[in-house]
Order: structure tokens, then sequence, then C-alpha cells
């Protein structure tokens, strides 16, 4: 057993009892911490796979970004911990049965399916001549370009209705304009009314009348 | 002990699908747990990519995956967008409470 085997089943121990807390964590924010544990474990696997920009980019973006964004929310929801869970130890042999039966279906397809590919295949050995990265970029920027604009244009898009869904003006908030106060006049603030110096009083019977109809 | 093969990280792969699978059914009250599992299955077939993408010796599967985070980085920030509304409207995440379109 190399080193590398040897790695790759740490690796995926600690992945798959990561993401086995995940789904099973009582409390929101240790699953997402668990969540964390799983995504830098599977970067680790795909750095063993020599795919070292993904594995990098997952770091950065998913640990670094993605992840504080759902810590951020869990901790700002305030979500009550009990109630939410009845019958869940209830449901869990029946689900967990049905999970193995699935990963054993599909692993057994894979398996039958796709032979045992150890080694990396010579035209691709030659080609990566160059790092990974650059093999990516050079990839990217010429086959790939059109796409690589339609999803920046996917994350313009993600920026702004998440900006325009959670934007709301304070009802409580007291700020002052200070362009509209130094905007005013005195003709804004102070009324004039023209009214007479005397003024008929009116009828005090017809008005008791018309309260009682 | 057989050395890495193309079949191990498909296992991994499969086996990360499958608990997230599960993990929906179990939590399908919790919409952020929801959300959580959804991010793993992603993972899981981004992890099929990149094995296939390694012991094929084609680099479009990295590229792949490449869209693939950017979408799915797209969605959690709409996802969680949705949720802080819903739980600023509701006081809720429950699954079982976002029944208002029910006729």
């Amino acid at each position: 057993m190399d080193y590398q085997t040897g790695f790759f089943y740490l690796f995926s121990a600690v992945l798959l009892f990561a993401a086995y807390r995940v789904v099973t964590a009582r409390n929101p924010v240790h699953a997402v911490l668990y969540l964390m544990l799983s995504f830098s474990q599977a970067a680790a696997l795909w750095l063993l796979l020599k795919a070292e920009f993904l594995g990098l980019t997952l770091v950065l973006v998913y640990l670094g970004a993605v992840m504080v964004l759902f810590l951020f929310v869990v901790m700002m929801l305030d979500i009550k911990l009990d109630g939410d869970r009845w019958g869940f130890w209830q449901n869990f042999p029946l689900a967990a049965a049905l999970g193995a039966v699935v990963a054993a279906e599909i692993i057994a397809v894979l398996w039958v399916g796709f032979p045992r590919l150890t080694g990396v295949p010579e035209v691709a050995a030659a080609a990566t001549e160059v790092s990974n990265t650059k093999a990516l970029g050079q990839l990217l920027y010429t086959e790939y370009l059109y796409p690589v604009e339609v999803a920046a244009v996917i994350l313009l898009v993600a920026m702004i209705a998440a900006i325009a869904l959670t934007l709301r003006q304070r009802k409580d908030s007291k700020a002052i304009n200070p362009g509209e106060q130094v905007r005013v006049r005195a003709a804004d603030r102070l009324v004039v009314l023209p009214l007479a110096a005397t003024q008929k009083a009116a009828p005090a019977a017809d008005k008791a009348e018309e309260g009682k109809a | 002990m057989m050395s890495l093969s193309l079949g191990h990280f498909l296992a991994v792969g499969a086996i990360l699908f499958a608990l997230s699978v599960v993990g929906i059914f179990l939590n399908r009250k919790n919409l952020i747990v929801l959300l959580m599992a959804i991010e793993l299955m992603l993972l899981a077939v981004n992890m099929n990519f990149v094995a296939f993408s390694h012991y094929l010796g084609d680099m479009h599967g990295q590229v792949f995956v490449f869209f693939i985070l950017t979408v799915a980085a797209a969605e959690s920030a709409i996802g969680l967008a949705i949720l802080v509304l819903l739980f600023r409207n509701k006081a809720s995440i429950s699954v079982e409470e976002l029944n208002t379109l029910k006729g």
C-alpha cells in the first residue's frame, strides 16, 4: 500500500464521517462546521487526483465564502432546536437501509461499468507537462470563453438578487436626510393661513341636534 | 491492498450522494439542513467529475466542475437570501409551515 492509498482512506473516512454528522447533527451550527470539515477533506482528495486548482478553489470559495455565509445565516436566524426533530431517530433505520441500498447499487454499477483504471493514460501524461492551473486556464480562456462569461453573468445576477431580496428599509429608523435639510426654505416650514380676525360662532342648538341624529 | 483506482473515488462519491439523500429525507423539516445536504450532493457529483477527469486524462471534466462550483455558489447565495426573507416573514424555517400556496 503506497502512501497515496493510505491518504485516500484517511481523507475518505473523515469525509464520510463528517457528511454523516452533517445530516444527523442536532445543532445546525455543528452541521455547518462538519460541512466545512467535509469540504476540506474533499479538497484534499482532489489534490490526490492532481486537480490542484479545483482543490484550492474549493477551499477558498467554499470554506472561505459559502460556508461563512451559511454560518452567518444559521447564527442570525436563532433556530429553535427542540420540536423540529420529531421522529428523527425512529425513521433513521429505514432511511439508513435505503441509503445503503442506493449507495450499493451506484457502486455496483460504477465498479462493474468502469474497469479498474489505475494509471493515467499515456496521452494525458504527456499533456500534463504544464501545471494543472495552466492547463485549466488554457481551456477556460480559449474553448470555454463564452461559458466563462455566462458564469460571470450568473454570479452578477445572483449578487443582485441576493441584495434585492434581503434589502429593506428599516421602519423604526430615525435617520435624517441632510440634502433635504439643507435645501429647505422658510416657506416649507411655516405657512401663514389667512384667517379672519373674528369668526361667527356656530349655532349651538343645531349642532346638538345633529349629534343626536 | 490494491492501489488506487477510479472505482475507489466513484465509491466515495456514491456513498456521499446516498448520505445526502438520507439527510434530505430525515431533515425534511429543517430548510437549512436541506440546503446543506444539497451542497453535499453537488460535492459528490464534483468528486465523480474530478475522478473521471483524472483517470481518463481529460481536462474538460475539471472545467465542468469549475462551472458547477460557480452555479452552486450562486444557488446557495440566493437560497440563503430567500431563507432570511422567509424567517423574517414567518419567524420559522420549518418546511411544514410553508403551506401558503396550498389550495
